[in-house]
């Protein structure tokens, strides 16, 4: 049922059974819910990062940003995009082994999308590192306060990430059944998408800018 | 994270062994709901003594010692941030969002428990953090409850060094508190009714507190947003929002920031914060006033379209709180105009609230009158909200007391009022005792009829142009010397409606030992929380079985039934109808 059709049910009307309308049954899990809930709430806090860099640059002539010098992009940047999409790649595999049972495979899968994932965070503190080498420090100018905010929420959502990867593969590990960490790895895949494309976002607008 | 859902099984239920685990580390939702409601309203209190003292300032300039100006402000800020953010939002969604959500829609608990009871813990944290501020040399943050920058973190701000710190560092804990409840309530709607509990059927409250939920969370990341900036602004020498300025004679690191952002950020979270605060009030009033009045509730769909549709249009009004900051005029008629058209679904709820009283079976029980008190309240708040939408209203009432009047009418009194109507409601649910019904009307009408008193002067005040956010007066021409004593007279009203909040405690509290054992159901009301098998609800709150909805929230006086009320989970029997609302 659609949703205009369901806020113009007739509730007064009494039904015979009780399965008339919808929810004939409690669906096994509510994470996938819960989690696309939360990707609604990292979005907002994202978008507004982004619309803050935006005004704080002065687009659209607001009036402020004379202050504003463009953070240099290392080439190191490419790489650690590079290595979080192969990290995305590599936990969609797992999530496909994992639906065809293959156990094996899902743990070696998983290993190495986590792998890829602390070489993105390690590869994101170099650049930091870098940075700060060639005096583009926090405080130095708004444009690099945006660049190490934004790094720094995308990079704390990631850890986050690994608190869940770290407890599905330790489960795959000592052989839990695989349909019991099934749903983990599912929910991690797209939570792994879904930190790649707020990254991909963040990227394109650090390169027109 | 806990993927496991409560919902359909008993057997996956975490059922606590020791004292401890039941009432401390808790993850049933009720003894979550009831720890959440115990910290907001003891954190409610200090900000109630906190107003108390304010008053005295103002009525009688200088009687209280310690009251400097700095304390002053000290004060209005913390009276402020408690009250809007630490009583009302955490009480109506972690205490009603977390006791009704489950019991209302037949499920056995939220559905990530663990995460709820993390919840809980993470928002006493948060409310430690703040009260920690009181006690940091310097003192807390008197930068007003907006924290506006550059003022909230320059020096001479009272809290300076700590206080802010505290306050934004506070503020973000609380919003990671609220995030990890806020899930738990949107999905527990969505994924655990039980069986014939569509969405159409479930009880206004829930819907409230529903959408609150999601104007919540979407909401509060603009406040993170906000609080990690300037925290990065205050520590780390950042120009977020702080422009270059002198300050005390010497220039400051900054550069080139803008404070405009800041506000842009605090009212796209301090808009819908009102909303977050309204809607989970209107829900549970249009649910008194049903059950108290004996009468399906008039024009349901209405209601909660109208609950949907004012949960949209909060997020493109909240410019309205800036038309005094120099932005684009343009700006200014089209959130004005914004700010009008939520009258119209508001103005649908007031009418649908009057309707469903008209030609009811009244029963003047406290939760009624406080319900009712709730609809003549917010109808005078909500009228001068008409005005001050108005920019050229605005820009000279702003800096007045007509401000401070509509506001505290409007989303301090108003859903209090509902809050004080709903305790009283859901009481014997909670604690299965009855509470005392003198002590709670005296309670009442001091209450009602005080805040009253203390408000609705207020309005006068600002309209004579008496400033707001001031220590102390003095002799200005534009003041005459009657403002000074209505001053006093209200400082006198605040003084005895805060002392009469004790009638309501000593009820609260001596009712939970000596009251009257109350029953399943005392009101004789139709939604779910009701029907438990014992009360208070055990653990898993239905037995061995769901229950099953056959019916919506409102079958109050059915013509042909045997009695007034037939429960949500009454099959029909031949007791159909088919009328229109």
């Amino acid at each position: 049922m659609g949703i205009l059709q369901k806020l113009t049910e007739k509730p007064w009307l009494v039904t015979d059974h009780a399965t008339a309308g919808d929810h004939d049954e409690v669906s096994v899990s509510a994470a996938p819910t819960g989690l696309y809930f939360y990707f609604a709430v990292a979005t907002v806090m994202f978008l507004l990062v982004g619309a803050m860099y935006l005004m704080r640059m002065g687009v659209g002539h607001i009036g402020f940003g004379l202050d504003w010098r463009p953070t240099p992009k290392p080439w190191l940047l490419w790489v650690n995009t590079f290595v979080l999409v192969l990290s995305s790649v590599t936990f969609q595999q797992a999530r496909v082994a994992a639906r065809r049972d293959q156990a094996d495979r899902v743990v070696t899968l998983l290993l190495t999308a986590g792998l890829f994932a602390f070489a993105f965070l390690a590869g994101q503190l170099i650049v930091w590192h870098e940075l700060a080498a060639r005096g583009y420090f926090l405080a130095t100018n708004p444009a690099n306060s945006f660049f190490y905010l934004i790094t720094t929420l995308h990079g704390l959502h990631l850890v986050g990430g690994l608190v869940a990867w770290s407890y599905a593969t330790i489960r795959v590990w000592n052989g839990i059944e695989l349909a019991k960490v099934k749903l983990s790895v599912e929910l991690c895949a797209i939570y792994w998408h879904f930190l790649l494309l707020v990254w991909l976002a963040f990227f394109c607008l650090l390169l027109v800018t | 994270m806990a993927y496991a859902t409560l919902a359909e099984d008993l057997k996956e239920l975490h059922h606590p062994r020791s004292w401890v685990g039941k009432y401390i580390w808790s993850q049933d939702h009720k003894y979550i709901a009831v720890q959440y409601m115990m910290t907001a309203v003891a954190i409610g209190v200090v900000a109630l003594v906190l107003s108390d003292l304010m008053r005295l300032q103002i009525g009688f300039p200088g009687s209280v010692g310690f009251i400097t100006p700095e304390a002053y402000y000290q004060m209005i800020t913390m009276h402020g941030m408690i009250m809007v953010i630490y009583l009302l939002t955490a009480l109506l969604l972690g205490g009603f969002g977390n006791f009704l959500i489950p019991l209302m829609l037949g499920a056995r608990d939220m559905v990530f428990p663990f995460v709820n009871m993390l919840s809980y813990w993470v928002y006493l944290l948060s409310v430690l953090i703040l009260v920690a501020s009181f006690f940091v040399p310097g003192g807390p943050t008197g930068a007003g409850w907006t924290l506006y920058p550059p003022q909230a973190i320059l020096p001479g701000t009272p809290g300076r060094d700590w206080g802010i710190i505290l306050m934004l560092a506070s503020l973000a804990v609380f919003i990671v508190a609220f995030t990890m409840g806020g899930l738990n309530y949107v999905t527990t709607v969505l994924q655990a009714r039980t069986r014939g509990m569509t969405l159409m059927r479930m009880p206004l409250s829930v819907w409230g507190i529903f959408v609150a939920t999601i104007l919540a969370l979407l909401a509060f990341p603009a406040l993170f947003v906000a609080s990690i900036m300037m925290m990065l602004d205050r520590l780390l020498g950042t120009s977020f929002f702080m422009p270059a300025l002198v300050s005390q004679g010497q220039l400051l690191g900054y550069n080139g920031g803008s404070p405009i952002l800041f506000q842009h950020l605090f009212w796209f979270f301090g808009h819908p914060e009102v909303y977050i605060v309204a809607l989970p009030a209107f829900g549970i009033v249009s649910d008194l006033i049903a059950t108290h009045a004996r009468k399906n509730i008039f024009g349901y769909r209405m209601m909660v379209w109208a609950i949907v549709i004012i949960g949209g249009l909060s997020f493109i009004v909240w410019a309205h709180h800036m038309y005094v900051s120099g932005m684009n005029p343009y700006f200014g008629f089209f959130f004005a105009t914004s700010t009008l058209i939520i009258a119209v679904p508001t103005a649908i709820k007031v009418y649908n609230w009057v309707l469903t009283l008209w030609k009811g079976n009244i029963h003047f029980t406290v939760p009624m009158l406080f319900a009712i008190a709730f609809i003549f309240t917010f109808i005078n708040g909500g009228l001068t909200g008409l005005f001050l939408g108005n920019v050229s209203v605005d820009v000279p009432l702003s800096g007045t007391y007509f401000v401070v009047a509509h506001f505290h009418m409007v989303m301090g009194v108003s859903p209090i009022l509902v809050i004080f109507g709903a305790i009283y409601h859901w009481y014997p649910k909670i604690t299965g005792r009855m509470w005392n019904e003198t002590l709670g009307k005296i309670h009442f009408w001091f209450t009602f009829l005080g805040t009253y008193l203390i408000y609705f002067p207020m309005h006068y005040l600002g309209l004579l142009g008496m400033p707001r956010r001031y220590y102390e007066y003095g002799h200005t021409a534009f003041i005459p010397d009657t403002a000074h004593y209505l001053n006093a007279f209200i400082t006198t009203a605040a003084l005895i409606v805060g002392a009469a909040q004790l009638i309501f405690f000593y009820n609260m509290i001596t009712s939970y030992f000596y009251g009257p054992k109350a029953g399943g159901n005392p009101w004789r009301a139709t939604t779910l929380e009701w029907q438990t098998p014992t009360t208070p609800a055990p653990h898993g709150n239905w037995g061995p079985n769901l229950p099953v909805v056959y019916r919506w929230a409102y079958d109050y006086s059915v013509p042909g039934a045997a009695e007034d009320f037939i429960p949500q989970n009454v099959p029909a029997y031949g007791t159909s109808r088919d009328h229109k609302t």
